[in-house]
């Protein structure tokens, strides 16, 4: 079923250096654990046996943002809680991306209050939004899709700290 | 450590113990903690001020979004609170089918709890097996109302509509499969020896104690008071069915994990009788403020299409009255004060959650125990932070 | 009836301390006055005849025209038989209500909230600060002159200008 079955003794590909990089960079995006309302229920009902995110290589959520590549921010933002999002998302590491997932973290949703924030984009930069109150576990694998897509299309010296 | 020297340490709110956005401040003397200081607010979204500029139908969904992890028996506190400041009496089959749906949400809270409480304490293997539960009563959610998490299948004088053969017959396979799956926790955890050796003696609040702080709920007759809303003050028809309420004895993290176990069985148990006498019958009331007129009249009828319009633009008027009405919700007393000032909209809501004093108890609960049975205590009283800060 | 012992009892001692008491929708419900306060809660929690000794709940209601502005509701619970009683307290703007966390440990955190949501300050207050909202927060939310929507609701958000608590 692989690529090894139809390579036969000593083969070799050839390829470019972006392109493996963000090959392999797309296949293990880690998400960070970082449940903030309702969506968050969902993310765990992502994860677990029924929906599976391990077929998307990102099973692995990691409770420190020093070594995720990934920020879902599942649930309302509140004012309280901006200042420690904005923290964790400066924790982590280059490269990396952010999903507004769900109706409230997209833009407020139905809470139009003065406690909280109308959408995740007024301090973070997003790459993408998933709609939904909550968003069905689905449209949370599509969202990660879109991010794998994404990445297959980012240059390398994007990065500052990139040495080619 | 030396004599006066303590550490304080920051946990959460991005800790994946706290089951959301509960942070707290400890202050430790070795591994041993001296005092907890919690804080709340880090999900504090107003709904009560929102709910003051919503007519009574659309607090409805905002209700949904308070206690996420067992969404109906919200809407069930709310809807029974607006229907006893109007005064509308919901016909029998809504009544059931709104028991059926508050009870399966109990559940879906309660596997909430056994999920991440045996994941915080480090038995992992749980929370896979409960979680593969809960997508049979979110598959439920789903078939009735279309959504999964929040169903906001309830509406003020009923139901949104009736249920469907296939509904019925989910629920039927549910009731019928649940009894092996719950075999299975407790042959995971009731008698693991690390389990009983984590949760036994630790955290324990006497029934005094447990009163004085403002427990209601599993926390609450785990520590040995018999108070279940649904027992005491009966709402929605739940003196027709037979069950019991579980009790503990000592109050510690394993008796109110006991007691949860048990409220499993009795909530399958009224389901199960709910799901076979169903009665039949309409599920909506016939008021003509909250009742929308049929379809095929409103195509014909003006009157009819101008009600329908009302309804939908405006909705019910309440009396310019007070009114406190509570249900027994997944976490404890769920209660509803409700201001009317003879408008559509509620002057002022008032709810009574009841994980926001169990997390109040905490800066007790805590004081004394090592900092690694801080987690199974937050665990055990299940808080769910959406309800906390509202 | 152990509930009009109770009553008696605290009219006995604080002739003025009960202003009224009778049935709202079904609930039982006294209104007490602000001066005797507390020792009235005090005998409610303490009596042998019916304690009420489960506080479920503290809330404010505005009522921005009348005077004084505020009622607060105190809902209590006896776990012997499970009744439950509405104690109303009529508050004006700026007044200071005495706490009764001593009586009830649920009342620290549902006096706070108070506070924090409508700005009614307790006298005897252990730890009285902002629950909910945070440290530099303008203003008490749920009151009536406050908009739903906050100030500055439409300008960028900037999360630099929130400061907690430590």
């Amino acid at each position: 079923m692989g690529i090894e079955n139809h390579l036969q003794g000593d083969t070799f590909l050839v390829t470019n250096l972006e392109k493996v990089v963000n090959w392999s960079r797309s296949n293990s995006v880690w998400p960070c654990t970082f449940g903030l309302a309702c969506c968050a229920l969902e993310m765990i009902a992502t994860t677990l046996a029924d929906y599976d995110i391990s077929r998307f290589g990102s099973e692995v959520f990691r409770p420190s943002p020093r070594q995720s590549d990934l920020l879902i921010v599942a649930g309302t933002l509140t004012k309280k809680m901006s200042v420690m999002v904005k923290r964790i998302y400066d924790q982590m590491a280059d490269p990396k991306w952010v999903i507004a997932m769900g109706a409230c973290a997209s833009c407020g949703g139905v809470f139009q209050s003065y406690s909280v924030v109308q959408g995740v984009d007024q301090i973070l930069p997003v790459d993408v939004y998933i709609p939904g109150c909550p968003p069905r576990p689905e449209a949370l694998l599509a969202g990660l899709m879109k991010i794998q897509e994404k990445i297959r299309t980012e240059k390398l010296d994007k990065y500052p700290d990139f040495q080619g | 450590m030396a004599e006066g020297k303590t550490m304080t340490l920051n946990m959460g709110p991005h800790h994946p113990a706290t089951h959301g956005v509960l942070r707290i401040v400890l202050e430790l003397d070795g591994e041993t903690i001296v005092s907890a200081e919690p804080r709340i607010g880090y999900l504090h979204r107003g709904i009560e001020k929102i709910a003051e500029s919503r007519n009574y139908q659309q607090v409805i969904p905002l209700t949904d979004r308070l206690d996420y992890a067992s969404a109906s028996a919200n809407n069930m506190g709310y809807c029974v609170t607006v229907e006893k400041l109007m005064g509308i009496e919901v016909p029998k089959r809504a009544q059931y089918l709104r028991v059926i749906m508050a009870e399966l949400s109990r559940i879906m809270g309660h596997h909430l709890f056994l999920g991440t409480h045996a994941l915080d304490i480090g038995a992992m293997s749980v929370v896979f097996y409960a979680f593969r539960d809960r997508e049979m009563i979110m598959g439920i959610n789903e078939e009735i109302s279309g959504y999964r998490l929040t169903p906001t299948f309830f509406r003020i004088g009923g139901v949104a509509h009736d249920t469907t053969p296939a509904f019925i017959q989910k629920v039927r396979d549910f009731v019928k499969w649940f009894p092996k799956g719950l075999a299975g926790y407790h042959t995971l955890l009731t008698e693991n020896k690390i389990w009983t050796t984590r949760t036994m003696n630790i955290g324990t609040v006497s029934a005094k104690d447990a009163v004085n702080y403002g427990f209601t709920g599993p926390s609450l007759r785990g520590s040995g008071v018999a108070y279940d809303v649904r027992k005491a003050h009966p709402y929605s028809s739940y003196d027709d069915f037979d069950f019991q309420i579980p009790v503990g004895e000592k109050g510690d993290v394993y008796d109110r994990y006991l007691v949860r176990m048990e409220e499993f069985s009795q909530s399958l148990k009224i389901i199960d009788q709910a799901i076979e006498n169903l009665p039949e019958g309409p599920v909506m009331v016939d008021n003509p403020w909250v009742s929308n007129p049929a379809l095929g009249a409103v195509q014909k009828d003006i009157s009819a299409l101008i009600r329908r319009f009302m309804i939908q633009t405006k909705g019910p008027v309440a009396p310019d009255q007070e009114v406190y009405q509570s249900v027994e919700g997944a976490k404890g007393e769920l209660g509803f004060y409700l201001v009317g000032d003879g408008s559509e909209h509620p002057y002022r809501l008032k709810i009574r959650s009841p994980s926001f004093y169990l997390a109040g108890a905490l800066s007790r609960l805590l004081v004394g125990h090592m900092m690694a049975d801080a987690v199974a205590i937050i665990g055990s009283i299940d808080v769910v932070l959406g309800e906390i800060d509202r | 009836m152990s509930y009009k012992n109770i009553i008696q009892n605290i009219q006995n001692k604080f002739p003025e301390a009960v202003i009224k008491e009778g049935q709202n929708n079904g609930q039982q419900e006294i209104t007490l006055a602000l001066s005797e306060f507390v020792e009235a809660m005090r005998i409610l929690h303490d009596n042998s005849d019916l304690p009420f000794d489960l506080l479920l709940d503290i809330l404010s209601i505005d009522r921005t025209s009348r005077k004084p502005r505020f009622d607060l509701v105190y809902i209590l619970m006896s776990t012997q038989d499970f009744s439950r009683l509405i104690v109303r307290l009529e508050a004006g703007e700026g007044e200071e209500v005495p706490s009764v966390s001593s009586i009830w440990h649920s009342a620290d955190w549902a006096e706070r909230e108070v506070y924090d949501l409508m700005g009614i300050t307790f006298s005897g207050h252990p730890d009285l600060k902002r629950i909910l909202t945070w440290k530099n927060f303008e203003g008490h939310p749920l009151c009536k002159d406050f908009p739903l929507e906050g100030k500055d609701f439409d300008k960028p958000f900037d999360p630099e200008t929130i400061e907690d608590y430590p």
